[in-house]
């Protein structure tokens, strides 16, 4: 698979961005990197984003992505947009348990309360 | 095994010892532990025991899985590092880093975790959590 075909699935729903991704198993670190700039150019795309994320289908994540959505978070905080991950795996959810980013993160059980939670 | 530092080749690795493990019938979640640990210990190999080496240097992985545990070493030829001067990424000024999560991670999901060789080496076992369940 050439590495500049998408690794995400991208629609819109009114104002909010909802973002999946192609991958089960998200480690490999071009992938990664590919994700993170795809992400930071749907944030940059217009102000204040509503980026949702929704990791259904997603059976693995490293550490390496958790950083990548860390500078997500960042930039969407920086652009005064709202972020939010849904349909986590009960898994790798135990990730973010463990490395305390279900702290950081607002993350919610199903897209559609992710999609209610936006402001 | 010897992978050079490829995807295939770590995916080459973890198959041989995701396979071993379900052949012992190893439940859904010790996978899951088992592989997070392989992948996070093999990446920190390459990415951290090997900077600054030539991108041709393997890292030798040792593996034994019986029906009730799971040991590997996983060996870089790196100069080794100190456990200890690894932030804790959990803290406050360190959360938003992007990186420094992995050896948190190998130690939360596998039972036992040790540095050799001045951290050049590590060894981690995972115990399997109901081992008379195996059959």
């Amino acid at each position: 698979m050439p590495p500049s075909e998408s690794r995400l699935k991208v629609k819109r729903d009114g104002s909010i961005i909802e973002v999946s991704f192609r991958d089960r198993n998200i480690l490999d670190e071009a992938n990664i990197q590919q994700i993170g700039e795809e992400l930071r150019a749907i944030v940059d795309s217009e102000p204040k984003c509503k980026l949702l994320i929704n990791f259904m289908d997603v059976d693995h994540l490293s550490s390496a992505a958790l950083g990548a959505l860390i500078t997500v978070h960042a930039r969407v905080r920086g652009t005064q947009g709202q972020l939010r991950l849904s349909n986590i795996d009960p898994q790798i959810y135990q990730v973010f348990v463990i490395t305390k980013l279900n702290k950081m993160f607002e993350i919610h059980e199903t897209a559609e309360k992710a999609r209610a939670s936006f402001r | 095994m010897q992978p050079a530092n490829r995807r295939a080749d770590i995916d080459r690795v973890e198959s041989a010892v995701l396979g071993a493990l379900e052949r012992f019938g190893y439940p859904d979640a010790s996978r899951f532990a088992v592989r997070l640990a392989l992948e996070e210990a093999l990446v920190n190999a390459f990415m951290h025991g090997h900077r600054g080496l030539p991108p041709e240097e393997t890292v030798h992985v040792l593996y034994r899985v019986s029906p009730e545990q799971v040991t590997i070493a996983v060996t870089d030829r790196g100069p080794g590092f100190k456990p200890e001067h690894v932030p804790d990424p959990t803290v406050e000024e360190h959360v938003e880093l992007p990186s420094g999560r992995g050896l948190m991670l190998i130690k939360a999901f596998m039972t036992s975790v040790h540095h050799e060789n001045n951290g050049s080496r590590l060894v981690m076992t995972y115990k399997r959590p109901d081992a008379k369940a195996a059959t």
